[in-house]
């Protein structure tokens, strides 16, 4: 198969009801490592994360996959701010992107009860997804996303309101995945996070990017006042 | 007032000794509405669920349509069945009119409405707590819909039970397609007519009771066998 990458954005923009959430946005993205999104609120972080999965239509430009459209949608997944849980046990809503592909309901479940348990959540597997708290959800929705085995995993504020212990071990379930090989794209608004996963950052301001560097570089010699100002922890608008 | 006494000791007695007539009539009512239900229910989740996860042109004017069914007039629907079904109608030749069959097919069209449209208020709000994580699986329209069908289950039974509950109650379709034969397509509701028309009120009202009872009885087992109100919010 080939591969996903490059992924390009050549002035992709997305509007809605005449007010600009983002864009225009060019940028390429090559297949290695994790990608930090970081910006203010409403500097159009979710919405450039929605636009490259594809689920936020594109009202200008274009976003070209190193594959045909519909091998890239199908080699991505997307894990929302707030999980979407399915009214089904913690297994069944494991399994399920497994059974939209046409695995028989046994070979998913197996599957299923080992991604789940490599999440740490072993015990929970039998009980309705609705009775988790917030972070085992958000490990539900993040075994989810990696059971197809995807080579590229969104994933927007995933810790957002999550403590220190449920942020260290997603981070933990993260930088696995990254090892074996899934290309990671997610925003945060935890600079410490950012630090400890980016291998580079994407700085938006006002829906364009105003910085794109590596780690190190960009922690450490921020080029523009703003994003200087935001890693100092000013309120940037 | 003593007629209503008379009734419930008349309901009684007909209960206690297992009245022949009555448990007939009884079993009738209950396998054309449940046949009715059935078939109603395949008929008319998929719509309600198509509904919700399909925006088309005339999607507005369909869920406005279907809520005006709602309300149709059963004996304007037995009249339209009848002259379809009636030996000089246009499937005059399948002989089906006064059998529990045409009987079933009115109930169909009276109940379907009414399912669909309570189906789809439940799936739109499931479909809108669903919408992104189905669009980003890359799930087809189909796949949508099955889920919204299968985890919305328990919603659903509400509007099945809706369904049955005016579909066992119905007597004017009924009467005129089924024609409220002895043995044949009497059913509860129009057995009872019958018996009022005739001024047996304690007959009537016995009947009637055991019509309550067993609106109460279905709706309580369906209840029990979808373990409602256990297992958490759905």
């Amino acid at each position: 198969m080939r591969s996903l990458f490059p992924l390009t954005l050549t002035g992709a923009t997305i509007r809605r009801k005449g007010k600009r959430l983002v864009g225009p946005i060019d940028l390429t993205l090559q297949d290695q490592g994790i990608t930090i999104v970081i910006g203010p609120n409403g500097a159009g972080k979710t919405s450039l994360l929605r636009m490259m999965h594809g689920i936020a239509r594109l009202s200008d430009g274009a976003i070209n996959w190193g594959c045909d459209l519909d091998t890239a949608h199908a080699a991505q997944s997307f894990v929302f701010q707030q999980p979407i849980l399915l009214r089904r046990s913690v297994r069944d809503n494991i399994a399920y992107p497994l059974r939209l592909r046409g695995i028989a309901k046994a070979m998913a479940r197996a599957q299923a009860d080992t991604a789940g348990t490599r999440v740490g959540l072993g015990p929970m597997l039998d009980r309705p997804a609705t009775f988790l708290s917030g972070g085992e959800r958000q490990k539900l929705a993040i075994a989810r996303a990696l059971i197809t085995k995807p080579a590229l995993l969104f994933l927007d504020e995933p810790c957002a309101s999550l403590d220190g212990r449920a942020t260290r071990e997603i981070e933990e379930i993260l930088r696995q995945a990254a090892t074996s090989g899934t290309r990671l794209i997610m925003s945060t608004h935890d600079m410490g996070q950012a630090r400890r996963l980016a291998d580079d950052v994407l700085f938006l301001l006002k829906g364009h990017i105003h910085e794109h560097a590596p780690t190190p570089l960009f922690f450490d010699q921020p080029q523009t006042a703003e994003a200087a100002a935001f890693l100092n922890g000013d309120i940037v608008e | 007032m003593s007629d209503l006494w008379e009734g419930i000791g008349q309901a009684l007695w007909l209960l206690v000794t297992l009245d022949a007539d009555l448990v007939e009539i009884t079993l009738r009512s209950l396998r054309v509405t449940l046949t009715a239900l059935v078939i109603a229910c395949a008929i008319a989740l998929p719509i309600g669920a198509f509904l919700a996860v399909r925006r088309f042109r005339a999607r507005r004017f369909t869920i406005a349509l279907l809520n005006a069914l709602m309300g149709l007039p059963p004996v304007v629907v037995g009249l339209i069945v009848y002259v379809l079904l009636s030996r000089s109608g246009p499937f005059g030749v399948m002989g089906l009119i006064f059998t529990p069959t045409a009987m079933i097919i009115a109930q169909v069209v009276i109940i379907v409405p009414l399912i669909s449209s309570i189906a789809h208020q439940a799936l739109r709000e499931l479909w809108s707590d669903y919408h992104d994580l189905l669009i980003s699986l890359n799930t087809t329209q189909r796949q949508r819909m099955a889920a919204l069908l299968w985890d919305g289950r328990r919603a659903l039974l509400t509007a099945a039970l809706a369904g049955f509950g005016r579909a066992i109650g119905e007597v004017g379709a009924i009467m005129i397609v089924g024609g409220n034969i002895d043995h044949h397509t009497r059913v509860l509701t129009t057995a009872i007519a019958l018996e009022t028309g005739k001024g047996d009120f304690a007959m009537a009202l016995g009947l009637g009771f055991v019509l309550i009872l067993l609106a109460i009885a279905v709706n309580l087992a369906i209840h029990i066998i979808g373990r409602t109100e256990q297992e958490g919010r759905w």
